[in-house]
């Protein structure tokens, strides 16, 4: 345990009777990369304002780098990149990474050569007013990366990107945590985490009600993969006989299986011979594991 | 702690200088402090009075309205807008205390006023040096004008930060630090001088009347530049108050820095209460 990034114990905070973070614990190490999911208004910025001091808990404990939040060696040590940044329109992109630089105590120089790492190179010396949004995400990425910090916390990095911008600003979060940081972001943009972060954690109105790797929560949600079989013409009926299941749908029959049962049934399909003609497999998206998991907890509480 | 106290100054000086901001404000200063000069102080030569030592007793009223009001659009952005923006949960995030940000704001905001003031109100007095209407110790009351408005100023960056920390949004913010200058520079004299001719010699005029005007910024801004010129015969009005006074007028511009120093505290312990 010692060796954690950020350390939260079953922290709760309340707003006027209402729970905004109840019970929540979790515990990042470094190189992690790590999402946060849950709906507008499940808590995840409140969470983010505990874990960097603004916020005070009403109980619970959180350790960053083995400090208070919000102490000094804490703040030293991170970095946050706020939703929605409106830097000074009238500063270029270099002044204010030189800005945050000083802040920080960095070198103005290497801080500098983060801006050719976002891409934002030619723009360094352009004001900041004339960036599109993509930019100036990208500028505030740079400036969260201001003296190789161990832990990132990013809200909503990729909102409002297009899908182009939104994969440099993966693939720097994942430069930045092959370098030891862990990395800690909120998204509701879930299909563009799969194969992008190492560990989902879902927060669901203020209860983390999943934490785990995504392979691991599909598993645990038990979703079933489905399956899409086009059948020759008029060959639907028979075919759904034969699987002995599925709905019906003109030209083409759907099933749902298990993950276990998968190989199985695919062998089933194969030897329709003839009768199939395409097969399309539907594995459960994390939009999917996502809806289950914040349903199932509502449905218990 | 002084060189993030600086990085914050030296962004606010860029901002003024690259939104135009200080140019405005030294226009503005420049202009009405021009007309003051040119325009206004014609029976100046009669008086056998040096003119200069004029046109700073017209600037001291004409800074009494512009300064609190420059100051005041200078500074109540300073937290609240950054809270909107969500830089303020940035730079907070950074190794840096509340109050150095605070600090740095004013330090930044303070020379930008005092760089408007000093060419603004500078132009006026170099004209008048260099037409041979100025002298010397013209040139001294002129140099306590500007650094007292710097004073004046001070505080009033202190309100607009009391206003922007206390209300969360630009715009709330916005009105309350037109409010404030309503308030305390235009109605509070208003106030003051109908409680005075409503009841010209009872106890309000001897022993309320001096005080209030003492513990306003503006009113003590201006009481003790007019003292200080021993210009009372040639504006009159407020400025005889000072012969009356039942206190040494440099009690004044201690009231003034004891003001601008109260509500800096005011605004530090504010800033450290809010959750950006």
């Amino acid at each position: 345990m010692t060796n954690s990034t950020l350390t939260v114990q079953s922290i709760t905070k309340r707003f006027k009777g209402q729970t905004a973070v109840d019970q929540v614990s979790f515990d990042l190490k470094p190189g992690e990369r790590v999402a946060l999911l849950g709906h507008n208004g499940a808590g995840k910025t409140t969470l983010f304002k505990m874990i960097l001091g603004f916020l005070k808990r009403d109980n619970g404990d959180i350790s960053v780098l083995g400090s208070m939040p919000g102490s000094s060696p804490a703040r030293q040590g991170t970095a946050y990149l706020p939703e929605s940044v409106v830097f000074p329109a009238a500063l270029t992109g270099e002044e204010i990474i030189r800005f945050y630089a000083r802040l920080k105590r960095q070198k103005a120089g290497r801080a500098l050569e983060l801006l050719e790492r976002v891409g934002l190179a030619e723009a360094s010396k352009r004001r900041v007013g004339t960036y599109s949004k993509g930019m100036r995400q990208r500028l505030g990425l740079a400036q969260a990366l201001i003296g190789t910090p161990q832990l990132v916390v990013l809200d909503e990095p990729t909102s409002g990107l297009d899908p182009i911008s939104r994969q440099n600003v993966y693939q720097l979060i994942g430069e930045i945590a092959q370098q030891g940081a862990t990395v800690l972001l909120s998204s509701h943009a879930l299909t563009e985490l799969e194969a992008r972060t190492d560990r989902i954690l879902i927060l669901s109105k203020g209860q983390l009600v999943a934490n785990d790797a995504l392979g691991s929560l599909r598993a645990q949600a038990g979703l079933p993969i489905r399956l899409k079989v086009w059948t020759k013409p008029g060959a639907a009926q028979e075919v759904a006989d034969q699987l002995g299941a599925g709905k019906m749908n003109g030209r083409s029959v759907e099933l749902d299986c298990g993950l276990d049962d998968k190989v199985r049934t695919l062998s089933a399909i194969s030897a329709l011979g003839p009768l199939v003609e395409d097969l399309d497999v539907h594995a459960p998206s994390l939009d999917d594991v996502y809806r289950h998991f914040s349903n199932t907890a509502h449905k218990g509480a | 702690m002084v060189s993030r106290i600086l990085t914050i100054a030296a962004q606010e000086i860029r901002i003024g200088f690259r939104n135009r901001w200080i140019l405005l404000a030294t226009l503005i200063l420049a202009v009405f402090s021009l007309a003051l000069a040119l325009l206004g102080s014609a029976p100046a030569g009669t008086l056998g009075v040096d003119r200069l030592t004029i046109t700073v007793a017209s600037l001291a009223s004409l800074s009494v309205y512009l300064v609190p009001l420059i100051a005041l659009l200078l500074a109540f952005d300073a937290v609240c807008g950054e809270i909107e923006r969500g830089t303020l949960l940035m730079t907070f995030s950074c190794p840096i205390s509340r109050p150095e940000f605070l600090i740095g704001k004013a330090v930044g905001h303070t020379l930008v006023l005092t760089f408007a003031l000093v060419f603004g109100y500078g132009l006026t007095a170099g004209l008048l040096v260099a037409t041979g209407t100025g002298s010397l110790s013209g040139l001294v009351d002129f140099m306590r004008l500007i650094a007292t408005s710097v004073l004046l100023g001070l505080s009033f960056l202190a309100i607009g930060y009391v206003l922007s920390a206390l209300t969360r949004q630009a715009g709330t913010a916005a009105a309350a630090a037109i409010a404030a200058w309503l308030g305390l520079v235009v109605l509070y004299d208003l106030a003051l001088l109908g409680a005075l001719v409503a009841n010209p010699s009872g106890v309000f005029a001897a022993q309320v009347f001096p005080y209030a005007v003492l513990i306003n910024p503006a009113d003590a801004f201006r009481l003790f530049n007019l003292a200080a010129l021993g210009a009372n015969d040639l504006v009159g009005g407020m400025a005889g108050v000072a012969e009356t006074l039942p206190f040494d007028p440099a009690l004044a511009l201690a009231s003034l820095a004891i003001f601008a120093g109260l509500a800096l505290t005011v605004s530090a312990v504010l800033i450290r209460r809010i959750t950006p």
